[in-house]
């Protein structure tokens, strides 16, 4: 019995595992390039100046910037999580099986998914700032955002109402519960954590969009007196510093915190699915 | 329970009009949909008409502050296409074979790390692509592209092509991975046990039986690639003219809107026209939503 | 207090629209309810899932304060069936029930029936435990704030009564703000039995309650099942045959969505009438 391999056959294993090796290192390789080559050129030029609390055209402050930022996350969420979380809701909990509403507001929610960020901003352009009159404006960016973001909330709230276990539902109804006490008491509470996540990663995309702010928020790098002032978010503060030659060293130095701030809330919405999966978290 | 009659009223009007209320909210993503869609079209359509379909799809001068204007899209179109398919052929073996490499060959320990540095790249925004990418990819491929041709600042479809088959690569890698792990193992075994070596198992058994769902990631790629604006019009160049070198710069059709929308007065042709250009965009991400539809439809029928 | 009072009191269900003198009748019975009001009666009753006829043409009435058992091999229909008296079916698409289901005289599938009040009336245990992610005391708690007790000093005493009856009381009294999924296993079911409980409910309805239990465990709950029975309409669905002739006093036997047998548990075990019922009970099949 001959039982020893082939060349050929060894050669076509040896090509295969060696290609497979070399892609997954050259994905690691590329990530932590791109991470480490902002890093090591940015951390040494955090300097004071660039946290002042008021921008100037010397110091290109990302203070203001920052705190938009949070300004604009903490708006574009408070409308579009109630939201997104009655939609799921409805989906999950009241809508029958299979019914036709279902079938076009999941459609209509995938389709949004798709849409590029800048089609969002024209369309917030045109509609919020221009036909509403909102003009370039903190409330016209979120607006233009919530319906951004609003299928991730959408689907993931999905997830976490279909997560919870349906004996818990039976239990409530065999109590005499209604439908808005057995949600609100019983099924929301024990989905917060899903939920949360999906919130944390939807701050995730604001907080790392661009295209969809240029043309709704604006670039005023000031904090905005009001809803209807125009703002500049990190990630727009970002890209307007990189189009001036002479800040590459600030550049640097705010793309560093924008990345920071990105890859710490992808990590703890990650965390957070994670024990979910595991169970540690139910 | 005594008396329960006037409480139980309530008890019933409030859970119907809140039934009502969670309804109302489901269709605002239907209406917001709606409401983009015909903002885009009785925006964009009329610039269409009276640019004239043809010219605006396939005229190949955009140029909409001379006089006369001209507004054709040819070379956006072809931009985003060249560029796309740059990244495609960038990303996609990169991303597949990092996908069978997760699902099938990675020790564990360092799938611990891998899996969340792909996930790490999925999260970093497009603006520090774009901006590592200007710093970095464009001047190399600067001097490549001055060895090769002679000229060129680097700032070019090759520069997109190579960026963005990097910001593709999450979506490839994890929809290839969880396509490959959902091809049974069985299969594998079965391979195994008619005398195939484990690497031969793994490409001719398990990726054919889960090519749907690769076909899928790749498709999931394109619209993430073609919906791209920041990172591309970083490292693109933007020339709005037909597109003659992978080495020399083009504009895609997101990048046409990003550009011109700031300054294009509300309501006159050249800000319409952008619209259009958004409205044909959509019709791409519209096109590849259906075709990922089909093959996923097709997969879960196998 | 007058007769109207009285009248909301028993009108349990909203159904009544039969003449005065039913409705003195039904009064009269009110007064002393625990002695007669609350048998059940099932008539002609089919019940399907879409296409599939999960119950035919049942017939049976259960008498108060007796232990009923349903037992039968899986998919017999015996959990479907035991649904009917908290129209839990409800929440099924695609189920459709015909024919007459009673409770102490009230038509429960009546169209103005309030199914809330019907399920505060008959409590259900169910085969997992599934007690809410809450503390012990508010999953106690729960029902009755959901039926409008919110006073601190009245859910206390409902709160104690409710696991003192479900024999819980010493082990859990102090750590009634620690959440109910520490417990173990047979605690969370005698947990969620006490929560039933708490309902003040007149039917109980035990779905296979020990099937996901140890013996110990098992052994304490089917005590527990004799002493509530004073109190209590019990019916119990169950898998373990010896389960039933140690708690029951009648039982039923369900084979393909039929009654097959029913009678005193004594008699169903010693001399079956029915090949079926022998067959099933001598573990030829199920």
């Amino acid at each position: 019995m001959d039982i020893k391999k082939s060349n050929r056959k060894r050669h076509l294993d040896t090509l295969l595992t060696a290609t497979t090796w070399t892609f997954a290192v050259l994905t690691l390789t590329a990530l932590m390039f791109i991470v480490g080559h902002i890093l090591i050129n940015g951390v040494p030029h955090l300097t004071p100046s660039l946290f002042e609390m008021r921008w100037t055209t010397e110091n290109v402050s990302m203070m203001p910037s920052i705190l938009s930022t949070a300004m604009m996350v903490v708006i574009t969420l408070c409308l579009v999580v109630p939201l997104g979380m009655f939609t799921s809701i409805y989906l999950v909990e009241y809508a029958k099986k299979g019914s036709r509403y279902v079938k076009v507001i999941r459609q209509a929610t995938e389709i949004l998914a798709g849409i590029p960020s800048i089609v969002y901003g024209l369309f917030g352009s045109l509609f919020f700032v221009n036909f509403m009159g909102l003009g370039l404006s903190l409330i016209a960016g979120a607006l233009t955002l919530s319906i951004m973001v609003l299928p991730l909330v959408i689907r993931t709230t999905e997830e976490a109402l279909k997560s919870v276990s349906d004996g818990f539902r039976e239990g409530a109804f065999a109590l005499g519960s209604g439908k808005l006490r057995v949600v609100f008491r019983i099924v929301l509470p024990s989905a917060v954590p899903g939920i949360l996540a999906g919130v944390i990663l939807a701050t995730g995309r604001i907080v790392g969009e661009t295209a969809a702010l240029i043309f709704t928020a604006g670039t005023a790098p000031n904090i905005p007196q009001n809803l209807y002032g125009s703002v500049r978010t990190l990630a727009v503060h970002m890209w307007s510093l990189s189009g001036e030659a002479f800040h590459t060293n600030e550049a640097y130095a705010t793309a560093v915190v924008l990345l920071l701030i990105v890859l710490i809330i992808n990590t703890v919405a990650a965390a957070i699915a994670k024990a979910l999966n595991s169970g540690r978290i139910k | 329970m005594v008396g329960g009659n006037t409480m139980n009223k309530i008890r019933k009007i409030r859970e119907f009009v809140m039934a009502k209320v969670f309804m109302v909210c489901a269709l605002i993503s239907v209406l917001a949909l709606t409401v983009i869609f015909l903002f885009l079209l009785v925006n964009g359509l009329p610039a269409i008409r009276e640019i004239g379909l043809f010219n605006f799809l396939f005229g190949r001068i955009w140029t909409p502050v001379s006089h006369p204007p001209s507004f054709g899209i040819l070379p956006m179109i072809l931009g985003s296409v060249y560029i796309t398919l740059g990244a495609i052929i960038v990303g996609v073996p990169i991303g597949i074979f990092t996908a069978i490499f997760l699902a099938y060959i990675c020790p564990k320990k360092l799938y611990a790390m891998l899996k969340p540095a792909v996930n790490l790249l999925a999260g970093i925004p497009s603006v520090i692509y774009g901006f590592f990418g200007m710093v970095v990819v464009v001047p190399l491929v600067g001097r490549i592209s001055v060895l090769l041709t002679g000229g060129g600042t680097g700032a070019s479809i090759f520069a997109a092509s190579l960026l963005l088959g990097i910001m593709i690569l999450p979506t490839v890698i994890n929809i290839s991975e969880s396509a490959i792990r959902a091809a049974p193992n069985s299969y594998y075994e079965g391979a195994l046990a008619l005398g195939s070596s484990p690497m031969r198992s793994i490409f001719f058994v398990i990726v054919p039986a889960a090519k749907s769902g690769i076909l899928a990631s790749i498709i999931l790629g394109i619209g993430r690639a073609i919906g791209e604006t920041m990172a591309v019009l970083m490292v693109a160049g933007n020339q709005a003219r037909m597109p003659i070198s992978v080495f020399r710069g083009a504009r895609t059709l997101t990048a046409n809107v990003a550009m011109e929308m700031g300054y294009a007065e509300v309501g006159s042709l050249h800000s319409n026209a952008l619209i259009a250009t958004g409205i044909v965009l959509f019709v791409f991400i519209f096109a590849i939503n259906v075709l990922f539809t089909i093959v996923t439809r097709k997969h879960k029928g196998a | 207090m007058n007769m109207t009072e009285l009248k909301d009191k028993v009108d349990l269900w909203g159904t009544d629209n039969n003449s005065k003198t039913r409705t003195s009748e039904r009064v009269a019975v009110d007064i002393s309810y625990r002695a007669h009001d609350y048998n059940l009666a099932v008539r002609d009753c089919n019940l399907y899932y879409s296409d599939f006829q999960a119950l035919k043409n049942v017939n049976m009435d259960i008498a108060q304060q007796e232990v009923t058992a349903f037992i039968g091999p899986s998919g017999c229909g015996k959990s479907t069936f035991l649904r009917i008296f908290n129209r839990m079916n409800d929440l099924i698409e695609g189920c459709r029930i015909s024919g007459d289901i009673h409770i102490g005289g009230q038509d429960i599938y009546a169209k103005d029936t309030d199914v809330s009040l019907l399920r505060k009336n008959v409590g259900m245990v169910f085969q997992k435990p599934n007690p809410f992610p809450m503390s012990i005391y508010d999953n106690i708690a729960y029902a009755p704030r959901t039926f409008g007790i919110k006073k601190r000093g009245e859910l206390d005493v409902i709160v104690e009564r409710s696991l003192k009856q479900a024999g819980l009381w010493e082990e859990t009294k102090d750590r009634l703000k620690k959440s109910a999924l520490g417990l173990s296993g047979g605690q969370q079911q005698r947990l969620c039995i006490a929560r039933a409980l708490a309902a003040e409910p007149k039917v109980l309805l035990m779905d296979e309650p020990t099937s996901a239990l140890d013996p110990i465990s098992t052994g304490i709950i089917e005590d527990l099942i004799s002493e509530l029975k004073a109190q209590y309409t019990i019916i119990i669905v169950t898998h373990n045959m010896q389960q039933a002739t140690r708690v029951s006093d009648k039982t039923a036997f369900f084979l393909l969505g039929e009654v097959v047998e029913y009678n005193k548990t004594i008699e169903i075990f010693s001399k079956p009438k029915d090949k079926r019922t022998e067959n099933y009970i001598t573990g030829r099949f199920g």
